[in-house]
């Protein structure tokens, strides 16, 4: 998967979750849901985004906290959906 | 009878597991009438102890007030215990839709109903009025109720960062092709006591033709000169869509919410609500006690002037103690400790003080944002103020917290 579609992920997790003072830093391996940053309520928004930047359909079974919970897991959620 | 031990060991280690992770919550029996004094028995089997209670969402002390005590004997001797049914077959009294109509009066609204709770008013309201071609843009610290009733509502679900105008104005703009779009947020914050931007939200409604609906339990009775919530606090009476509240908290705290606004919505609600219909009706006694609760309030603002006051002078006392509190003007009074362990023992040092506080930790709140969240009421005295500022400091000087930010609080406890 592409370094530009990692990039554009964390750049709208950095955008849509954190606050202008927060000084956590975001990489692919950051934590997203366990540590707090996204909560399982707000999650709902990075799924729709993913959905209409990639043009793909997360059905809810797979749009799990797991799945979502670092940006490495979701390339490999939208792997299987033939993102590149 | 099919609960086998398989089921059995799951459900024992759901148990056990919150027991270890310290989120299990205990019930502490109570032996008095709600009130600043009360008589606690905690641990259970231990003699009752009496303290002084910051935890109570009793903010005008109307829970156990006299007159309030006494309509409700007298809804009792006159309409009853009980109803045994629905409000729509035959569950509804005159006295229910004199305290809807009181209510509408009060929040300066069009028309009222009542529901068993705000919970089920939040539960019900979203999915009466809106569909999926409909978007929902909820502020992202709004309360569990509203999260579940969107959860069961079919139109679009976007949030916002909390309180932050910017962000919202961004979801707005995403959702222009929806049919409607509704603003949902909490008047007051229950875990921060910071109060939604209702001037700026409501203006951001008119710009982009939404709706406006507001969580006002935590406000109700005496946020505003006059106490009749946020959004006289906020300037912006009569502009918001939809109130929902409880009965549940200011507003004499037995049980019982509304949804309250346009005619229509209140109709529909009546027709369509799903929590509104399968619920019995609220009982008399609680109807006849919030409809003098109402008139009180309504009479004389001396008991939000009071709560305003001792507000006031603990938010002070207590900084100048040297604590790290979350700045503000609501009776819900926020003691940073960042630290989870921390906030739970402090907590019970408070207790041994004869001060019932509780802390909150992950994931109530954030992590790392652990607190013990202070409670002010109109039925605390200066004295019980006093006291409770003492036993803080005191305390605190035992966990040499006092004077110290956020940086050395973590420094010397970590997250």
């Amino acid at each position: 998967m592409s370094e530009e579609t990692k990039n554009l992920i964390i750049d709208y997790v950095k955008k849509e979750y954190l606050e202008e003072e927060d000084e956590q830093e975001v990489d692919e391996n950051t934590p997203l849901i366990s540590s707090g940053i996204v909560d399982s309520f707000s999650m709902v928004s990075l799924k729709m985004f993913l959905e209409k930047k990639f043009s793909v359909k997360i059905p809810d079974e797979k749009a799990t906290t797991e799945a979502f919970d670092s940006v490495n897991n979701i390339m490999d959620l939208l792997k299987e959906f033939n993102v590149r | 009878m099919a609960y086998s031990d398989k089921a059995k060991d799951f459900y024992k280690s759901e148990l056990s597991g919150m027991h270890k992770a310290g989120t299990f919550k205990e019930e502490r029996f109570i032996e008095s009438p709600q009130a600043a004094n009360i008589s606690v028995e905690y641990p259970v089997g231990s003699p009752p102890k009496e303290v002084l209670n910051f935890c109570a969402n009793n903010y005008l002390g109307l829970s156990s007030h006299p007159e309030v005590v006494k309509a409700a004997h007298e809804g009792l001797d006159s309409r009853g215990y009980g109803m045994s049914s629905v409000r729509f077959i035959c569950g509804t009294q005159d006295i229910h839709d004199k305290l809807e109509k009181k209510l509408s009066e009060f929040l300066g609204t069009e028309a009222t109903v009542l529901f068993a709770s705000c919970m089920d008013a939040n539960a019900g309201v979203f999915d009466v009025v809106l569909g999926k071609e409909d978007a929902m843009i909820s502020d992202r610290l709004v309360h569990a109720s509203i999260v579940d009733g969107m959860r069961l509502c079919k139109a679009q679900l976007y949030n916002y960062k909390h309180s932050n105008m910017d962000h919202l104005e961004e979801k707005l703009k995403e959702t222009q092709d929806c049919r409607f779009r509704m603003i949902i947020t909490d008047g007051v914050f229950s875990m921060d006591g910071d109060i939604a931007k209702l001037d700026k939200i409501v203006e951001l409604a008119k710009k982009y033709d939404a709706m406006v609906m507001v969580d006002d339990s935590h406000a109700t009775g005496f946020m505003g000169k006059n106490g009749r919530g946020t959004h006289e606090h906020c300037g912006v009476l009569g502009e918001i869509d939809i109130i929902t509240t409880t009965l549940g908290k200011a507003l004499g705290g037995a049980s019982g919410g509304c949804v309250s606004g346009p005619k229509e919505i209140v109709d529909l609600c009546r027709q369509r609500a799903r929590p509104y219909l399968f619920s019995n009706t609220v009982p008399p006694v609680i109807i006849t006690a919030a409809n003098k609760v109402i008139d009180l309030i309504s009479k004389t603002t001396d008991r939000r002037d009071k709560l305003e006051e001792n507000t006031k002078y603990f938010r002070e006392k207590i900084t100048t103690s040297g604590f790290d509190i979350k700045e503000g003007v609501h009776a819900i009074v926020p003691i940073m400790l960042y630290n989870a362990k921390l906030a739970q023992d402090m907590a019970r040092d408070m207790y041994s003080e004869g001060i019932y506080v509780i802390g909150f930790s992950f994931p109530v709140v954030a992590k790392g944002q652990a607190r013990i969240r202070v409670q002010i009421s109109a039925g605390h005295e200066k004295e019980h103020l006093d006291k409770a500022i003492a036993a803080f400091t005191k305390v605190g000087e035992k966990y040499k917290i006092l004077g110290k930010g956020k940086k050395e609080i973590i420094e010397m406890y970590g997250y």
